[in-house]
């Protein structure tokens, strides 16, 4: 196999700062409509059992918003379906709690903050709320955690021949964690890959690494959230996306190399 | 449901396992054959916990290099340590030179990545601001990705790289992802493995869960109670095999399977039938064409939590029956979490390549229903199934094997 891994592209969700879903962000990156950035709003899905819901953290919520977005607008068995889950970090505030609490001198730690630790609780989480038992790949690539996760789901619908649903997530942490490494608010985004057209596909998606350097969003406050939030990196992909518009895109990834994103609507 | 992994086997051409056992493949195999343990009583940095770990020795004095210094934590310390044991480092240079730098994929799994750095900024903390000591550095220690960053730069590397982290499935996963990117054309070869270093957050946390053992864990006892903590670094080169089977050599360790699931049950404990468990190890099979009766040897998840060894136990009976040689290996490693499945892959090869079935240690009386190993039987091995199983119910099934 030699031509880049590509599939169709059948649903996405989408949860961010002033984004409380895809279609209304699709509205802004189409330019019918102006971006008002407000907080992210993360609600536990009703889909998960109470202790569950009681014990999810932001990144869970985040997480399992959109991908149940995507799911839904696909109509599609979330109990088959394969899942990559790609960040940049786990639960900021959950961490900064478990590292308090470490350098404190009451050092137990509570048992659920160290099960929501796991950079996987997401992945867990999701499993437990849809009954999905397929595997679920995690990964993080820092920055490049969504291009990481878009090439592993591509992959996995081009060798496996099975839908996958990618999601890339990130919030961010509280101080003092947050002048490290400082993301401002959370954003989520799901897309729903297939090896199969289906009846109303959005279009095609393949990928191949570059040198090229990334996009950028003409729009200086999008600009800012894209660069600001790993997975808002996606933002030049879900633009063209949201104007119909086939085209080639780079995304970042890694230091050294950049995804170029065909999209053909 | 599960997936197969690729079907196409795949050459490890070269591995290498650094535990508290010692560097590299020698004393992890004498180690084996002796079924010794290198667990000790807990006394790691001001931990103040009743249990055992497994350290290994000589973290805290080896040096990066000074280009990579942003990169220093123990994580990435003991990474390269791992990495230059065995000739591992020598190997990879070579396999770049033939095949191109962006030839070669970085895939890693770590739990907890270089988080110790964070937890002992968080002591230093500014008195007035609450700011973090001027020379955390998040990106090269904390960060998840931190490990599979500093080993593409280590080798200027220029491929594809992620982290797996998918609790202590994480180091197994990465021979899925790798060996799909080979499938699909991306790269030719790929660096794969985990490294997990001991840090306050896994030792209180399973502690706070009440998972760790007052003594060195012994796994599927009957009187078990809990896991040791260990750490380790462990690396494998996975490449095509030749085009010709013949040019193949007889010794030659591949990758014919893997299997992966979700238990969709519980975040902190395994379904009570090994359900998940048993998916991923009939995927394995299914990936690499075999049946039950092809594998001679099963390296066990086998934690020595009284629930994941009984589930696990209950996967492997009700898959395999009790005629297949088996045996968790971590009661002479400890539970290297989001090492545990490239270090038991590393095992598994051992096993193929000198012909034992390695028992591990600690276990003295196990649960019945299993053939398991008490000490390491000396006898050819030409199929190991390796079990790696997470938090969030993330299970992972490697099958090794030699050619023919």
């Amino acid at each position: 196999m030699s031509s880049p891994p590509s599939a169709w592209l059948h649903s996405i969700g989408l949860l961010g700062p002033g984004l409380p879903d895809w279609p209304h962000c699709a509205a802004i990156l189409a330019g019918d409509a102006t971006w008002t950035p407000e907080k992210t709003v993360l609600t536990a899905p009703d889909l998960l059992p109470p202790a569950e819901r009681r014990r999810a953290v932001r990144v869970v919520k985040l997480a399992l918003t959109v991908g149940l977005e995507a799911v839904a607008a696909a109509g599609v068995d979330a109990t088959q379906l394969a899942t990559v889950f790609s960040s940049s970090g786990g639960d900021g505030v959950n961490c900064h709690q478990i590292c308090e609490t470490l350098a404190s001198d009451d050092r137990q730690i509570s048992p659920t903050r160290f099960h929501n630790s796991v950079h996987n609780a997401a992945a867990g989480y999701w499993s437990i709320a849809t009954g999905a038992t397929a595997p679920a790949g995690v990964l993080c690539a820092f920055d490049g955690s969504f291009a990481a996760g878009l090439l592993e789901a591509l992959v996995h619908v081009a060798v496996e021949r099975t839908p996958c649903l990618l999601i890339a997530y990130d919030a961010d942490y509280p101080e003092p964690l947050r002048a490290a490494r400082p993301i401002p608010d959370a954003f989520g985004v799901a897309l729903l890959l297939s090896p199969e057209s289906g009846d109303k596909p959005i279009g095609r998606i393949s990928a191949q690494l570059t040198r090229d350097s990334a996009d950028t969003l003409a729009d200086a406050a999008l600009e800012r959230l894209r660069h600001s939030i790993p997975a808002a990196r996606s933002l030049p992909l879900l633009a063209a996306i949201a104007q119909r518009k086939s085209d080639r895109v780079v995304l970042d990834y890694l230091d050294h190399t950049r995804i170029a994103v065909d999209f053909t609507a | 449901m599960s997936f197969r992994g690729s079907v196409t086997p795949l050459l490890i051409s070269r591995y290498t396992a650094t535990t508290c056992l010692g560097r590299g493949l020698g004393p992890l195999r004498e180690a084996m054959l002796a079924g010794r343990s290198g667990l000790k009583p807990c006394d790691f940095e001001t931990v103040e916990l009743n249990t055992w770990i497994g350290e290994v020795e000589g973290c805290d004095d080896e040096a990066l290099p000074a280009r990579l210094g942003d990169f220093n934590c123990r994580n990435n310390r003991l990474a390269q340590i791992g990495l230059t044991q065995d000739g591992f480092a020598d190997a990879v240079r070579d396999t770049a030179e033939r095949l191109g730098k962006d030839r070669i994929g970085v895939f890693l799994g770590t739990s907890t990545s270089g988080i110790l750095e964070t937890e002992l900024a968080y002591r230093r903390r500014d008195p007035v601001t609450g700011a973090l000591p001027g020379e955390f550095h998040y990106a090269g220690t904390h960060n998840t990705y931190s490990v599979a960053a500093f080993v593409q730069a280590w080798f200027g590397l220029t491929g594809p790289a992620a982290v797996v982290s998918s609790a202590c499935s994480s180091s197994a996963k990465v021979f899925a992802s790798a060996a799909r990117m080979i499938e699909a054309g991306l790269i030719d070869a790929a660096l794969v493995g985990g490294v997990d270093s001991l840090c306050l957050t896994t030792l209180y946390g399973f502690n706070s869960l009440e998972l760790t053992s007052s003594q060195a864990c012994r796994p599927f006892d009957r009187a078990r109670d809990g896991i040791s903590i260990g750490e380790g670094a462990a690396f494998a080169l996975l490449e095509r095999t030749p085009d010709t089977p013949q040019a193949l050599d007889n010794g030659a360790i591949l990758l014919l399977g893997v299997g992966e699931s979700s238990d969709a049950y519980h975040m902190s404990s395994p379904h009570p039938e090994g359900r998940g468990a048993r998916a991923a190890m009939e995927a394995a099979l299914a990936s690499a064409g075999l049946g039950t009766g092809d594998i001679d040897y099963i390296n066990l998840h086998g934690t020595a939590t009284p629930n994941n060894d009984d589930a696990e136990g209950k996967a492997v009976s009700g898959l395999f029956g009790a005629r297949t040689p088996c045996c968790s290996t971590k009661g002479a490693t400890g539970h290297t979490l989001g090492a545990a499945g490239g270090v038991e892959a590393v095992i598994a090869a051992l096993a193929l390549r000198d012909g034992f079935l390695p028992a591990g240690a600690g276990t003295r009386d196990p649960e019945p229903g299993l053939d398991y190993l008490l000490a390491t039987r000396r006898q050819p091995v030409r199929r190991v199934l390796s079990n790696s199983f997470g938090f969030g119910g993330t299970n992972c099934s490697l099958i090794l094997g030699r050619p023919g």
